[in-house]
């Protein structure tokens, strides 16, 4: 099994912009969580209408390319992944990529399982239609 | 007492162990010690943490006892992992979305 999930998109937008947009709580409670984001010092809540709150502790925060969290949201209970935004500039744009790592050391039996077994995670999906529609309102 | 999927996949050798049973269809202690820098004692506590995942069973063979990968668990994780990476895939999208706005 793979232990990391990385993922990146080209934004044609300046990178001081896109930062922002990846790091600040305003921002974060609108393309991450749906109901908002508050931070106090190295930590950042974010919350969800239908499945709660998940705390961030930011473990690198390097304006404008280098950002990193640690979080237990994806399995409750089962240990934290860490997750690394990379920020650069490219001729037209900037690159922001996401690696989140650490699943090969996540270590809640039980949970985990669940998580599996249930195949198809009712929270999750919400979010996922959520920031779909957020994302068609804001590109028109 | 049941062992993660996660934590059996977390070691290399073991890792590789099922690599090794996957491409010959299936292997014995003694036959994966052959072709792995780890003592036989070695490969059978592997084999055991595996096994407690549900990622390999056994079957007596004659004489020996053979292991086969048992691939439900690996897909299930799998499926997991992607629709993780898809998440990303949307919350990269919303980023776009919100920076490109103007």
């Amino acid at each position: 099994m793979q232990d990391s999930i990385e993922r990146e998109v080209l934004i044609r937008a300046p990178i001081e912009r896109v930062w922002e947009i990846v790091t600040t709580p305003e921002h974060m409670g609108r393309w991450f969580g749906d109901a908002g984001a508050t931070r106090a010092g190295d930590v950042i809540t974010m919350a969800w209408e239908e499945h709660g709150e998940a705390e961030l502790e930011i473990v690198r925060e390097e304006p404008p390319t280098a950002f990193a969290y640690r979080w237990d949201a994806n399995v409750k209970e089962a240990g934290r992944t860490l997750v690394e935004f990379t920020l650069s500039e490219e001729p037209g744009g900037t690159r922001v990529r996401v690696v989140e790592s650490g699943f090969a050391a996540l270590a809640a039996p039980a949970a985990v399982r669940d998580e599996l077994r249930e195949g198809n995670t009712r929270g999750w999906e919400h979010e996922l239609g959520d920031l779909e529609r957020y994302a068609a309102t804001v590109a028109v | 007492m049941t062992e993660d999927v996660f934590t059996a996949l977390a070691d290399p050798t073991r890792r590789r162990v099922l690599d090794l049973l996957a491409e010959h269809g299936y292997g014995t202690a003694t036959s994966l010690a052959a072709e792995l820098p780890v003592s036989r004692p070695a490969v059978i506590k592997h084999l055991a943490v595996l096994d407690r995942a549900g990622l390999v069973s056994a079957r007596r063979h004659g004489r020996e006892v053979r292991y086969v990968v048992r691939p439900e668990p690996l897909a299930e994780t799998a499926a997991w992992m992607a629709r993780l990476a898809a998440q990303w895939d949307a919350r990269l999208d919303a980023i776009r979305a919100l920076a490109e706005q103007d």
